[in-house]
Order: structure tokens, then C-alpha cells, then sequence
């Protein structure tokens, strides 16, 4: 990279690093984080299965773990270096960094704890700048109290403002708002948006949720076994995954390996047969290498179940299978049907109800033609 | 008589917990953090006094302090008069024989202080020095006063090294311990029944008081305001 782009317009944040991590210290696996991306200001979401190295990665942005080699840098200031042997302490890098434990200090009030990092300021400038940050975060009402008297929403933001309110260069969030409803959830983000409309810094905010990516990325990095294996906009790498990993790892729960059976052109359709089975697919006509595998992809959400044979519906995949699994899994039941290939499908405790289903139930799954993702074989179209 | 031990056993129990609590916090932070791998050398060092007789580490004292042994030596040319049988050899025994007593629950406490509380500290800007005075400090509060309770009360009811580095001069170093072998070696029973009774009294009372403040919401007691 050069100088001149290190230099470049805008406080991005550019990342090139390698190191080696243990992702599961148990089994003692090392992993090498690869990476090289910047990240613009706005939201970026980093995206990936857990054990792919994205904490790590975020560790050694924020300065709280070295990496092996190469340089991190905001706006053009360097913050680590490997080559120059430049390191800054997590405590000068001025990288906002929440981590998944919120880790608010539980002797503190709320005003406390939001002025914790504001030490060098005169008392005045400090009570001035919590109040404000309090106040675009809507918890000045709060400020006296300590953080067991919060709620989880709550505790976001007391969090979130006693990083912001030291204005830092770049914001990383670990998974800080998985635990929260999606209501809540959805109110913390417009704030922080607003709040970043006019500091506009980069905001690097990892997942492993795919609706989060959906619902906050204007760009997405994908990252699996400590490499970055797809990026771009949200809907590009969420929805039309360029990469098989990409694919599990942004929920496809069903990937089935199949064959070529027939192409539709005039409907815009292919068929294609699920290997070891008599499963065929009506599928979206796509340019494959016809005597070559391919692979479908199918959300398990995606997947309509019915107890009864349907009729008069538009989509052409119908298969009959029996229910040979049923487990709750969060607030949602995750079926297992076999068609002749297993299919995994999620319903609701409401339906399992309405439909009287159980294990041995005889059902029908209804697959839209357009819920079929297809792909060809690994590696292309990578970025 | 007994108001003579009492004052000085009294003197003696806040020096010694008062240099305890300034020594013991820094050592306490060092073993419950420190990444050497020698640590456990210390460790075992520091809880010796646990185990080991009293008699043993009087002796030991006794000779280290006395004209046998440099540091003896060179305290004599210094002051003009040896440290054994006063009251600052005293308080050197008594500062060693209750330093687990003080460094163990300390060290505890701060080791079980969330590390990712001291992590967020950092990432908010703070120096290592800042991060122990406004979250280990307070946070590990309530192992820091065990410990200087516990080495007060220790060093109140101490006997075996406070005979063997300074005997029985009243005014000097006779404890109230000390004056209770003493009245029961005159078969002085009834006097020596009143000392023992202070002290139990006394003894007991300030471990009422340490569980009692233990009880409380800690955070609500030592808020930082």
C-alpha cells in the first residue's frame, strides 16, 4: 500500500495484518489471521461464524493484543506498525471498542461511568460533554443511577455514550446488541447513526447474526477461519453469496449438491435432481457448467410446510416428505423433513400447533423457485 | 499494668497493619497479576509464616537482627543500639509474621476483579495508574480491609515471635500476650484471667465489626463520589 493511499481523504481506517490465534485453545487449533481491508466512515459489518477470528481482529485494532505483522492506521495516523516497530497502548489509540460484556463499571452512577474517560477535561467541558452525549442517547433521566438498576437496553447505551463521548477516530462493536429485542435493538442503532451523521467515523460492527447485516450494513466484510472472504454491499454478499462459505455462513441451512437435469429458458428456469435421490428442483436459469456438480442453496426459513397435499400454488417445487425431527431452537421450532434429502425448515410454535404436527407427520414442503440460490463449485467471483 | 501492654500491643497492632496495607496492595496486585513464571517462589515465600512455628521464625529474626549478622550490625552503628528486644524489632517480626494475613485476601480480591473491567478502563483512555486508584482500588476493597483488619487482630494475639526477638520489658515490647504468660508463669490467675479476657473481648468485637461491614452492599459504602 502507499503512502499516498495511507494518506488518503476521509478518517478511514486501514487494516493489514497477520496473526496467529488459537480459535479453540481446548484442541488446540491455531489459525492465521490474514486480513487487509479499510473501512469508511459509516457502518461496516463484519461478518463471520464464531471462531473465524473477528474478536481477535478487533483486539488488535483497539490495542489490546499485537499483531504478528503489518500496520493499522486511522486518517492516515499510524496506530500499530510492525516494520517501524510503532505500537500504541490501547489507551492512546483512541479506538472506540464495546466490547460484547458491556463491561460498565458497577461501583459508577450512569454520569460516572459516561465521564470516566473525560479525566483530562476541565470539570465544566466534562459535565457539559456528558450531558450531551446523554442526551443524544437518550439516558439523561438515568444519569444518578448505577448499572444494576438498567435494563439491557439501557446498559447499551450508558456503554455505548462512555465510549462516544471521548469522540473516537473509529467505533468497534462486538456483538453488542445480540442480546437485545429487535425493537430496542433498531432504536440504539438510529441513534447511533445520528449520532455518526455528523461525526462520521468508521464503524466497524460485528455479527453473527444475518438479519443484523440485513437491517445495518451499508457494507459487508465476510470473514471465515481468519480470512475476509467476501466483501461488498449488504446485499451482495448476504444475498447473492459469490462463495460457498459465505453461503453457510450467512444462513443457508440447506445446501444440497446437485445435478443437471433440463434447462427452461423460455420460463427462466432449470431443473436440477439432489444427488443420491429422485428430489428434483425447478431452479432460477443460471450459467453453469452443465456437466459439472452444482450446489443449492435453500433458507430454512424460506421453506413453506404444510400437512396437507397444497394445490393451486405458484411454486413449483412441492415435495412430499415425513417430519422425522422437531426441536425448539430460540422462540422458533427447526424442523427436519426427509424428502429423500433431509431439509431443514423453520416454523413457528403457532403452527406446530395449527397443523398438529410431530414427529412421523406426513407433510408437504413448498419451495419457491426464487429461494433457490445456485452456485458452481468454490473460488469464483470471490470478491 | 495491663494499661501499659494494652497501649503498646495497641501501637504495635496499628503500625504493623498500617505498614501492611501500604506494602501488602502493591504486592497483593503483583501476585494476583503478574505473568512471571517465578511468581509461585514468592507466593509459597509469603505464606511461610502460616505454617511455619513462630519459634522458627523468632529464632531466625532474633539472629538477623542481633550483632551476629550484618544487618544487625549496620542498624547498631546506625543507632547506637541493637534491634532485637525493641519495639522496631517488634515491628519488623510482627510485619513478616502477619504479612499473609494481609497479603492473601488482598490478592484474592484484586484477582477477582472482572479483567475486562480493567480492559474497558484502558480503552477509555486510562493509565495503568488511573485504572488501579478508580477500579481495582475500589473494587477490591473489601480484601483490602480483611487484610488490614486481619493483620491488625493477627498481630494483637501474636506471642511466639514477640517473645523470641523481645522478650518481656514492660513499656517495650511486652504485649498483652506476653503479659498474660507472664502473670500465669506467677500463678497470678485472676489477673491473668482479666488480660485474657480483654483481650478476647477486643479480638472478637473487631472480627464483628469486619464480617458486619463485609455484609453490606460494598458499592453503596465506598462509592467514589
Amino acid at each position: 500500500m502507499s503512502a499516498a493511499e495511507m494518506r488518503g481523504p476521509g478518517p478511514e481506517l486501514l487494516v493489514a495484518i497477520r496473526k496467529s490465534f488459537s480459535a479453540n485453545r481446548a484442541a488446540n487449533q491455531s489459525f492465521l489471521l490474514d486480513v487487509e481491508f479499510s473501512v469508511a466512515p459509516g457502518f461496516t459489518i463484519l461478518f463471520g461464524p464464531s471462531g473465524s477470528g473477528k474478536t481477535t481482529l478487533l483486539d488488535c485494532i483497539a490495542g489490546l493484543r499485537r499483531a504478528d505483522s503489518g500496520r493499522i492506521a486511522i486518517a492516515g495516523d499510524l496506530l500499530f506498525d510492525a516494520n517501524a516497530a510503532a505500537n500504541l497502548p490501547a489507551h492512546r489509540r483512541r479506538v472506540g471498542y464495546l466490547l460484547q460484556f458491556l463491561a460498565l463499571f458497577p461501583h459508577m452512577t450512569v454520569e460516572q461511568n459516561v465521564q470516566y474517560g473525560l479525566h483530562g477535561l476541565a470539570k465544566q467541558e466534562r459535565e457539559r460533554r456528558s450531558q450531551e452525549i446523554l442526551e443524544s442517547f437518550r439516558i439523561a433521566a438515568l444519569s444518578r443511577r448505577r448499572p444494576a438498576e438498567l435494563s439491557g437496553g439501557e446498559r447499551q447505551r450508558v456503554a455505548l455514550a462512555r465510549t462516544l463521548v471521548l469522540r473516537p477516530r473509529a467505533l468497534l462493536l462486538d456483538e453488542p446488541l445480540t442480546a437485545l429485542d429487535s425493537k430496542v435493538k433498531s432504536q440504539i442503532v438510529d441513534d447511533l447513526r445520528a449520532w455518526n451523521e455528523n461525526q462520521r467515523i468508521p464503524i466497524l460492527y460485528v455479527t453473527h447474526q444475518r438479519e443484523e447485516g440485513f437491517a445495518l450494513g451499508e457494507r459487508v466484510l465476510a470473514m471465515n477461519s481468519g480470512k475476509i472472504v467476501a466483501q461488498g454491499s449488504a446485499h451482495d454478499v448476504l444475498q447473492r453469496p459469490a462463495l460457498e462459505t459465505v453461503a453457510q455462513l450467512t444462513g443457508f441451512e440447506n445446501v444440497l449438491v446437485c445435478s443437471f437435469v433440463a434447462a427452461h429458458p423460455e420460463q427462466g428456469t432449470m431443473t436440477c435432481r439432489a444427488a443420491e435421490s429422485h428430489v428434483e428442483l425447478e431452479i432460477p436459469l443460471s450459467r453453469i457448467d452443465q456437466s459439472r456438480p452444482l450446489r443449492v442453496g435453500i433458507r430454512a426459513g424460506d421453506i413453506l410446510l404444510a400437512s396437507a397435499a397444497p394445490q393451486g400454488l405458484s411454486a413449483r417445487n412441492i415435495l412430499p416428505g415425513t417430519l422425522v425431527n422437531l426441536r425448539q431452537q430460540d422462540v422458533m421450532l427447526q424442523a427436519i423433513v426427509n424428502c429423500g434429502v433431509k431439509l431443514e425448515v423453520h416454523i413457528t410454535p403457532a403452527a406446530r400447533d395449527a397443523l398438529q404436527l410431530q414427529e412421523g407427520s406426513q407433510v408437504w414442503l413448498v419451495v419457491k423457485t426464487y429461494s433457490c440460490q445456485v452456485w458452481q463449485g468454490s473460488g469464483q467471483n470471490s470478491r | 499494668m495491663i494499661l501499659q501492654a494494652l497501649t503498646l500491643t495497641l501501637k504495635l497492632a496499628v503500625t504493623v497493619s498500617v505498614i501492611l496495607l501500604v506494602a501488602g496492595v502493591p504486592l497483593a496486585c503483583w501476585l494476583a497479576f503478574s505473568p512471571r513464571r517465578w511468581k509461585f517462589f514468592v507466593e509459597a515465600l509469603v505464606s511461610l509464616p502460616i505454617v511455619l512455628p513462630p519459634t522458627v521464625l523468632g529464632f531466625y529474626l532474633l539472629v538477623a537482627l542481633g550483632p551476629l549478622s550484618p544487618i544487625g550490625r549496620w542498624y547498631q552503628t546506625l543507632s547506637g543500639h541493637a534491634l532485637a528486644f525493641t519495639f522496631g524489632g517488634l515491628v519488623i517480626g510482627s510485619v513478616l509474621y502477619s504479612l499473609p494475613f494481609a497479603v492473601q485476601p488482598m490478592a484474592t480480591s484484586f484477582a477477582a476483579v472482572d479483567g475486562r473491567l480493567l480492559q474497558a478502563s484502558a480503552l477509555l483512555g486510562a493509565s495503568r495508574w488511573r485504572t488501579f486508584w478508580r477500579i481495582l482500588l475500589p473494587l477490591g476493597l473489601p480484601g483490602v480491609l480483611t487484610g488490614f483488619v486481619l493483620s491488625f487482630a493477627h498481630t494483637l494475639g501474636e506471642f511466639g515471635v514477640v517473645l523470641m526477638i523481645g522478650g518481656n520489658i514492660p513499656g517495650a515490647t511486652r504485649t498483652i500476650s506476653i503479659l498474660i504468660f507472664d502473670q500465669v508463669e506467677t500463678l497470678d490467675y485472676a489477673a491473668a484471667n482479666r488480660t485474657a479476657l480483654l483481650l478476647l473481648v477486643l479480638c472478637f468485637a473487631l472480627l464483628t465489626v469486619l464480617y458486619a461491614l463485609r455484609r453490606r452492599a460494598v458499592w453503596g459504602l465506598w462509592s467514589w463520589k
